[in-house]
């Protein structure tokens, strides 16, 4: 989703290839990431770069033209903070985010806690700004944003309110979805509980 | 405070040395600070206070933690010895393999001399397999970088101080497994920037037999 939003916000047009992850990965996916075999893979002009991170990095200093919004801060104290989030954010939502819909009990409350720890934290980077990085919408934004569309899950399952908990994050979260690069790339957050509500059934997870 | 550049690290950690070899190949004075891990310092603990961690640098009073920091010293002192691509695509190719070792070697590697029996079998293994999946892609060159060291060989020359341990507990030979990849490592370590910044193999000998002693495996 994060490239998905960083091609619509510089205005890239691309081919979308849904991959079935869980059961079928195509020869071209294994092809172009035979080390880790996952999505996403952006192929430009065959070449293929991996990472989610990498690609985004990849994108914005490629499509650099002055019409295009820039997604990597200028200063390198600034991108290294942006980087050094990013990194940080997506260890913790590994790390918490399966326990909340596979696991039961006290262990899925701890990692529920430990999220909303996180989105604390998150909310204190945020601040009064409009943007994590400021007034433009950014790297930052780009990489926390898909996130938001398991909250719905997330809530149900392990009973909590993101807005209650989280006002400011909700807010922000809110703003972003005014862009259609943001509406556009992220699924119904209904859709993906449908979709988890079925992988819990699958691997026989009450 | 202009200018001024210190570094919070730990003589042992993979992820320091980095830091410390990136700083001397392109010649940046810097003031190294040990830390006591089991009594981390105010300045640790202020400097990075969602992790804790080391390695910290900390350019003009500003800190920059951990794995962000190489890309940042690369952006900042850009005059000399570059060590990320300019070409974003070679980049994107060169920060995957960055990414590789960071999640794959050292781990593996640990598992290697922290285990017992047939741990340490599976474990030697799959660092085997990893440790060749990585050759592959050195190819002929005689760095990751091509003709100069890079990112990733800056990252992956640390596993050099600890290929004596790897060796002892894994019975296998590196050099055997893998002749390029080896080869590789010692070329870099042969630049004094490197050696200089890099502890010596017995020195991490003598640490992991302490540890193996706590642990009960020894």
């Amino acid at each position: 989703m994060r490239v998905k939003i960083a091609l619509e916000e510089k205005g890239v047009r691309y081919k979308y290839l849904e991959e079935d992850i869980f059961h079928n990965k195509s020869p071209l996916l294994l092809k172009t990431n035979p080390v880790h075999k996952k999505v996403p893979v952006l192929i430009h002009n065959d070449k293929p770069i991996c990472e989610s991170l990498n690609i985004l990095q990849y994108i914005d200093h490629v499509w650099n033209d002055e019409a295009a919004p820039k997604l990597l801060a200028e200063d390198p104290y600034d991108r290294a903070k942006a980087r050094f989030w990013v990194d940080c954010f997506d260890k913790k939502i590994a790390d918490c985010g399966k326990k909340m819909w596979a696991s039961k009990g006290e262990e899925q409350e701890a990692a529920a806690t430990e999220f909303i720890e996180s989105l604390k934290v998150l909310e204190m980077e945020l601040g009064e700004k409009p943007f994590f990085e400021g007034e433009h919408f950014g790297l930052l934004d780009i990489a926390f944003i898909p996130f938001s569309c398991r909250f719905y899950t997330y809530e149900i399952l392990c009973n909590f309110n993101v807005e209650k908990e989280v006002p400011k994050i909700m807010e922000w979260v809110r703003r972003c979805y005014q862009r259609d690069s943001v509406s556009n790339s992220i699924p119904d957050q209904y859709k993906v509980y449908d979709f988890v509500l079925e992988k819990k059934k699958m691997y026989g997870i009450s | 405070m202009a200018d001024e550049v210190v570094l919070l690290d730990y003589w042992l950690s993979p992820y320091g040395m980095r830091l410390r070899i990136a700083l001397a190949l392109k010649g940046i004075e810097y003031e190294f600070k040990e830390e006591n891990l089991s009594n981390k310092s105010p300045l640790l603990l202020q400097s990075n206070p969602v992790h804790k961690k080391i390695p910290v640098l900390i350019h003009s009073g500003k800190p920059i933690c951990e794995s962000v920091a190489l890309q940042y010293i690369d952006e900042v002192w850009n005059d000399k010895a570059p060590l990320f691509p300019s070409d974003p695509y070679v980049r994107s190719q060169a920060k995957f393999w960055l990414d590789f070792v960071d999640k794959k070697i050292y781990d593996i590697g640990r598992k290697i001399w922290t285990t017992k029996g047939e741990e340490v079998e599976a474990a030697t293994k799959e660092f085997i397999d990893c440790i060749k999946l990585l050759e592959a892609e050195l190819g002929d060159k005689p760095f990751y970088g091509g003709e100069t060291l890079g990112f990733v060989d800056v990252a992956l020359v640390p596993i050099y101080s600890w290929f004596y341990v790897y060796e002892k507990f894994g019975n296998f030979s590196v050099e055997r497994e893998c002749p390029k990849l080896f080869a590789c490592v010692k070329r870099c370590f042969e630049k004094e920037s490197v050696s200089k910044s890099l502890p010596d193999q017995d020195k991490v000998y003598s640490l992991v037999m302490e540890i193996r002693t706590k642990l009960g495996i020894e």
